[in-house]
């Protein structure tokens, strides 16, 4: 049984500049360097995590010039100098986002992996929602933070213990502050 | 001091987890780590003759059977990683590439030639299959089969009667973090960061491949990101880490791809059910049969304990419970939350409210009339059963009174709407671990080789302690999640919280007794010399459903869990954990499925978009409640396992509650609305 051979990557590495978490920086990169293994192998930034690679769990979710995005499915190199906010450039133990905070307030979670990527979901689905966004479950009028919105817009991001019905109220919470 | 077991506090690693500064095992930052890449067999059967390398591609090392080091034999075969030829299911790993990046390690395997001879294989389970068999005995320790009275008899004079066979599909644990290993050595001492649910487990199996003296080996767990089981024991990502980084000489870092997932780290294995039971027409039950077929892999067997459950569920004077399994050249099935009861009360629960309908008895009532008074096998008494109360106090919350018994009778819209209840159970088990706590200063430090995978496991431990101490929470820090201390049993069998905790607590009683600086406890000999049999927590699941009468939409309206599990420790984290188990019994009736491709021998929905867990949107009104049960022949704390429970009943009350809705008993699982369309 034989493969197919692709012509080898021939080692030119390119030049990026990205400000993340409000620091900028310069990388010279492998072009096949996903913004997902930039923040996790290159900055150390280990907060966006790898559920799956193919943008299917939405683990990886980061802000991309403040829309959500699968970090797996983006290469860096083609985001020349754009702004990424990760998990941990939205708050701190001390200092949470609104959105941590609601996930603590209504244990919104219980492994944890999938969490950093439902809060920066969660964050860019709030700017969303205030832009006045409609989802596939949207009728004129609706109230775009309804149990079914929220649960509609945040389907992107996958959880296996189930942490859902307690991330609902955690979502809304954060939306009033 | 006020206890603060059995109230809500809030998980002690939550501020890490949403900041993103909990570390996940494949997040240990290691100076000059290189990064692996598994080569998965792409046949199911045959032998690997050899591997040719594209030399333009970046490999430091590629490793395979023709050079990779030799191991010692582990108990379990599929550790036994590249130290032979034969190939025994489509994606065992044939070889390891090693390289400088992630994306240069992916692209050398992608690369990599393998030069194989295939076999002819066998990758479907079926019931008339003549490689059947009876294995002595089904996960863990259970006898194969057992039987009392007169079944057939019974079954002939019987009045009414049911005969079904219910077949359930391979599930996948899917837990979000993918299985990973960051593998050092220093000299003969290994370093793994691993994600797993049991460190010192992992810790003297990987001593045992490589030959070392358990404590060279030193394994890593401090935040895991889910198991499910499929984290139970070393997979091969630990081995093959590890036997890489001692090739390279630096760290090498090796974590699954999803789709790798799928046959890398078991599953749970399909089923096909058969179910028999006789009964008197006031619904009293005169013969049980049970019989289950599973399957295993060519390398190990694992015979699930599928039909294991009824033994200890309902009373009937005869009664038979068997397994028969099937070695296919498949991938080998696992643990996966409550493996047994999951897919054997699925399967009866559903048969028992089949039973129901042909009596015209209320499902509820039909199940209260056959309460045991002791074990139905043996005749244990129970330390505690409350499964009554939880159907009765769970059907009071649901709002089940004036059910319509008939199906197919209420029509909102375009929406067919059923309601369905089943039983749960889950056995209540200790295994022996050791715990050590130490004064320091004002402060406790309690030590104990555990796991949290997201259980709560490091917030309850704190609070039996700060108890078990008489001091507040805040001066108490607990270190888990690491072989070297003391140890610990595996985060399984929902046996966690009673396990650690009792140690915690004999340890922490120890120290204030004592009034020394340090105490070491050991439940060992208290745990062997307890009866396991007649030690269960019990729930009631109710679910309502509505189903498109155009499309055959499923939808789960409401799902609400009653259970009788022994002292609560935490509620906040223990309905998380009830609420995640109805979730995955959800996709377990609707959603999961693990679909084969025979010819391949491989499964073809071997990814997260192929394969629906449920998402947000599936999960509508849910909840889950408790009864106040004190049992004190269990352990300290008086606590059942939660972990599993929620998954064992969930699955069986939506069926039901979708033959109430559409008059159409689908028993092939899951129900996909291909099965509720096709059956008009």
């Amino acid at each position: 049984m034989t493969r197919g051979f692709i012509r080898h990557f021939p080692g030119n590495l390119s030049e990026v500049k990205l400000i993340v978490n409000g620091v900028e920086y310069e990388f010279d990169l492998d072009p096949r360097t996903t913004l997902l293994d930039l923040l996790r192998e290159h900055l150390g930034l280990t907060g966006a995590k790898k559920g799956c690679d193919h943008g299917q769990c939405g683990a990886c979710t980061v802000l991309l010039d403040g829309r959500r995005v699968n970090s797996c499915l983006i290469l860096a190199v083609a985001q020349q100098g754009a702004e990424v906010t990760t998990v941990e450039g939205l708050g701190t133990a001390e200092r949470p986002h609104p959105v941590q905070r609601g996930f603590l307030d209504h244990d919104g979670f219980q492994c944890g992996y999938c969490t950093p990527g439902q809060i920066c979901s969660a964050v860019g689905m709030l700017d969303e929602v205030k832009q006045g966004r409609p989802s596939a479950v949207t009728t004129p009028g609706d109230d775009l933070l309804s149990d079914a919105e929220i649960r509609e817009r945040m389907s992107g991001n996958l959880c296996r213990c189930g942490a859902y019905p307690n991330m609902v109220p955690a979502i809304r919470q954060a939306a009033g502050e | 001091m006020t206890a603060t077991v059995g109230t809500p506090l809030a998980r002690l690693e939550g501020p890490a987890k949403v900041t993103g500064a909990a570390r996940y095992a494949a997040e240990y930052p290691q100076d000059d780590v290189v990064h692996g890449w598994i080569v998965q067999s792409p046949v199911p059967r045959g032998r690997l003759n050899a591997v040719l390398a594209d030399p333009t591609a970046d490999a430091i090392a590629v490793l395979w059977h023709g050079n990779a080091p030799r191991l010692e034999p582990a108990d379990d075969p599929e550790l036994d990683v590249l130290q032979s030829d034969r190939i025994s299911y489509r994606g065992q790993p044939v070889a390891l590439v090693v390289a400088e990046t992630l994306e240069a390690a992916r692209r050398a395997a992608q690369v990599l030639q393998l030069d194989i001879t295939a076999e002819e294989h066998d990758a479907v389970l079926r019931a008339d299959h003549p490689g059947l068999y009876t294995p002595e005995q089904v996960n863990p320790a259970f006898p194969s089969e057992t039987a009392s009275g007169d079944v057939d008899a019974a079954l002939a004079a019987a009045p009414v009667t049911v005969d079904v066979t219910y077949s359930t599909p391979a599930l996948h644990n899917s837990p979000m973090e993918p299985h990973a290993t960051i593998a050092r050595w220093a000299g003969d001492d290994l370093t793994l960061y691993d994600s797993n649910q049991h460190p010192s487990g992992i810790a003297a199996t990987v001593a045992g491949v490589f030959g070392l003296e358990p404590e060279r080996v030193h394994v890593v767990t401090e935040h895991v990101g889910g198991g499910f089981g499929s984290k139970g024991s070393a997979r091969p990502n630990a081995v093959l880490a590890a036997m890489a980084a001692r090739v390279v000489g630096r760290p090498v870092k090796l974590v699954l791809p999803r789709q790798a997932m799928f046959s890398l780290v078991g599953y749970r294995t399909p089923t096909i059910q058969q179910i028999r039971l006789g009964a008197d027409p006031d619904g009293t039950l005169t013969a049980i049969d049970h019989a289950a077929i599973g399957q295993s892999s060519r390398i190990l067997e694992y015979a699930e304990q599928t039909a294991v459950v009824t033994r200890h569920m309902y009373a009937a004077p005869n009664r038979r419970t068997g397994h028969r399994l099937l070695r296919l050249d498949m991938p080998t099935p696992r643990w996966m939350r409550a493996p047994g009861e999951a897919p054997g009360m699925a399967a009866f629960e559903c048969a028992l409210d089949e039973l129901a309908e042909k009596l015209g008895i209320d499902p509820i009532e039909l199940r209260v009339r056959n309460e045991p008074a002791a074990e139905p096998e043996g005749g244990t008494p129970f330390t505690s059963r409350h499964y009554v109360e939880c159907l009765r106090t769970g059907a009071e919350r649901f709002g089940w009174a004036g059910r319509d018994p008939r199906p197919r009778q209420r029509r909102e819209g375009d929406w067919w709407i059923g309601t369905g209840v089943a039983g749960a159970i889950y056995p209540t088990m200790a295994q022996p671990s050791t715990a050590r706590v130490r004064a320091v200063g004002d402060d406790f430090e309690v030590a104990i080789g555990a796991a949290d995978l997201g259980t709560g496991a490091r917030t309850i431990l704190t609070q039996i302690a700060a108890d078990a101490l008489g001091v507040p929470v805040d001066r108490v820090r607990v270190r888990i999640g690491d072989s070297t201390l003391p140890k610990a049993s595996v985060a399984g069998g929902s046996s966690g919280s009673a396990s650690w905790g009792w140690a915690v607590t004999g340890a922490c009683r120890q120290l204030r007794e004592t009034g020394g600086d340090e105490a070491v406890f050991d439940t060992t000999e208290l745990i062997e010399k307890q009866e396991t049999e007649g030690r269960h927590a019990f729930g009631a699941h109710f679910a309502e459903v509505r189903v498109d009468a155009v499309t055959g939409e499923v939808r789960v309206s409401r799902l609400f869990g009653m259970y009788a599990a022994g002292r609560i420790l935490n509620p906040r984290t223990a309905r998380s954990q009830f609420l995640g188990g109805m979730i995955m019994g959800m996709g377990m009736a609707l959603h999961e499925e693990g679909v084969l491709d025979p010819a391949m021998g491989e499964w073809m929905n071997h990814d997260l978009a192929g394969y629906h867990i449920p998402a947000h949107a599936d999960v509508e009104s849910i909840d889950a409640a408790w009864l106040d049960e004190r049992d004190d022949q269990l352990n300290p704390m008086g606590s059942k396992g939660i972990g599993e429970i929620g998954i064992v009943g969930s699955p069986a009350a939506i069926v039901n509650a979708v033959w109430h809705a559409t008059g159409v008993r689908v028993r092939d699982l899951p129900v996909r609305l291909d099965k509720l369309l096709c059956a008009d």
